[in-house]
């Protein structure tokens, strides 16, 4: 029996595993001790906890336990990363290269830089939302100091071009940091083949808690400092200081090793039913994927289905298909997507969009469901849409003088 | 965000959803809004000559609930209305009545817009004068 609702919001955040949850429960009571306490048993254990998970979360990435700072997640490893390095290299230089399709935790760092006197340049992806590794390159200044491209992205799961972009980073001596949240524990990430040198992720992506996540600063060829953003007791190095959520740590732990092991079998499951989601939806008319299908995650798809306008399609299953038209950060605007509209859709198949994310829960039954109800839909809605009445009659829409407001 | 009951009716089962003869004299359209909006109405009347009175009103929306549910309400309000009754329908009737929040008043704006250019349509076809109305600030 299919149970409803159906959640297919994954890059939104991922349901935790219940394995998770049964590695974290004693820390919460019997192993409360503060991981700092040096000089009793509740502290050494809290200590060996932590030592473990962070073991564990190197392991994923391919990095030294050492080269783990712990974090309360993404946006606060984006902050870290980006600040950090601009305030640490300053007498290197000022400038930093962005791209448009990055997350606003690093996009409004950024702002937030430029307003303190740095100098930010956004690189624009191409229509597959893939960067220019040329314009990259020209990009480069002498003063430049951080390269910061996200590994894939939360909208339409496309998977940037890494290793190339890290070889030109080192090329000319400039640090490279990556935003691996929705790429980490759902296919291979290794900073040492990748040649990352900051990485951030989190764990309420890969079936983790939320309010967990992790720096990753590499320690050796290059050694990489960054100022910490809170002053405190000197944690983790003296790059974040506060008390260690030891649960959290611990399950984000547990949550790295099971995205290990089970990485391969996942992907391809996952990858499977994505594909005939995707193919099934595609059978109806005017639907189109935004974003590069080959360089992208396994589990995403960004379906645009012209003539239909995203709000209005969710709310057509949205009690028993949990679906988002953007991502959740912005969702509360009723602006349509700067991802897609960075891809160069116009504002109309930008505001006809709906982002699938599945997961290790998802089944091919809650597939076919989905695939009915969103297909009727659209049929019923665009029976309702005056664009696709035009569409039908071979009306050219861009004659039509539209009363903008 | 969660829709009242009235817009998720209507959304559910739009009354009037269709198309009526703009080639004949006594229809009226209105279309208003625009793709990269997100938003889209066409609202269209058809009068009797001889009463002045709304017989048939239709429209389709490209939209979201609220936007539909406002285009759907707004064709019920106008059947058996006359031209001038109809002229004095307000969004904020529509905000009312189906419990808007202020997020989507603009969907309502474009409601009132689109019954005004229809009517509008109407009376040039007719060889009457358009009305002049004012602009709402809402956009």
């Amino acid at each position: 029996m299919l149970k409803l609702p159906v959640y297919l919001d994954n890059n939104a955040t991922t349901p935790m595993d219940p394995r998770v949850l049964e590695a974290m429960l004693p820390y919460f009571t019997e192993h409360f001790g503060n991981a700092a306490s040096r000089n009793h048993p509740f502290g050494w254990e809290a200590e060996e906890a932590v030592d473990y998970a962070r073991e564990q979360v190197a392991q994923l990435i391919g990095a030294d336990p050492k080269e783990i700072i712990f974090t309360s997640g993404a946006t606060e490893g984006d902050n870290l990363a980006i600040k950090g390095v601009y305030e640490m290299y300053a007498s290197k230089g000022n400038h930093i290269i962005t791209c448009v399709t990055e997350h606003k935790a690093v996009l409004d760092t950024c702002k937030h830089i430029e307003k303190s006197g740095g100098e930010v340049t956004y690189l624009k992806v191409q229509e597959d939302g893939l960067i220019d590794l040329k314009e990259l390159e020209a990009a480069i200044r002498p003063t430049t100091i951080l390269v910061a491209i996200m590994y894939a992205n939360n909208e339409v799961g496309v998977i940037q071009p890494v290793r190339d972009i890290s070889a030109i980073a080192k090329k000319h001596g400039v640090l490279f940091f990556t935003d691996a949240t929705q790429a980490a524990g759902k296919i291979p990430v290794d900073v040492q083949k990748d040649g990352i040198d900051l990485l951030t992720f989190s764990g309420h992506k890969m079936y983790g808690p939320k309010g967990i996540g992790a720096l990753y600063v590499r320690r050796k060829n290059p050694r990489v400092k960054v100022t910490a953003q809170m002053d405190g007791g000197g944690h983790e190095r003296g790059m974040r200081s506060g008390t260690l959520n030891v649960p959290g740590i611990v399950g984000f732990g547990k949550a790295c090793e099971l995205c290990r092991l089970e990485m391969a079998q996942d992907a391809e499951r996952i990858g499977k039913l994505r594909d005939k989601l995707e193919q099934n939806l595609l059978k109806l008319e005017e639907a189109y994927v935004n974003g590069n299908r080959q360089h992208r995650l396994p589990h995403v798809a960004n379906i645009s289905f012209k003539y239909v306008e995203g709000e209005g399609l969710l709310m057509g299953f949205n009690k028993n298909i949990a679906l988002s038209s953007g991502s959740a950060c912005t969702s509360a605007s009723l602006e349509p997507s700067y991802v897609l509209k960075a891809l160069g859709l116009g504002d109309d198949l930008a505001h006809s969009s709906l982002r699938f994310g599945l997961g290790r829960f998802t089944t091919e039954e809650q597939i076919d469901y989905t695939v009915e109800q969103v297909s009727n839909t659209v049929l019923k809605l665009r029976e309702m849409s005056p664009l696709w009445e035009m569409f039908r009659e071979g009306v050219d829409m861009n004659k039509i003088e539209w009363a903008h407001h | 965000m969660a829709y009242s009951d009235k817009v998720i009716d209507h959304y559910s089962n739009p009354k009037n959803v269709g198309t009526l003869d703009k080639s004949k004299k006594n229809v009226g359209t209105g279309l208003v809004g625009a793709p990269e909006c997100g938003d889209v109405m066409r609202l269209q009347i058809e009068v009797d000559d001889a009463t002045g009175m709304i017989t048939d009103a239709k429209f389709k929306t490209f939209g979201c609930g609220s936007a539909i549910a406002s285009s759907s309400l707004a064709t019920e309000w106008l059947k058996g209305k006359s031209v001038d009754e109809a002229v004095a329908i307000d969004n904020m009737d529509i905000v009312e009545e189906l419990n808007l929040p202020p997020v989507k008043i603009h969907c309502s704006v474009l409601a009132e817009d689109a019954i005004k250019a229809a009517i509008n349509d109407y009376r040039k076809k007719n060889g009457l004068e358009e009305l002049v109305f004012n602009e709402k600030a809402v956009h």
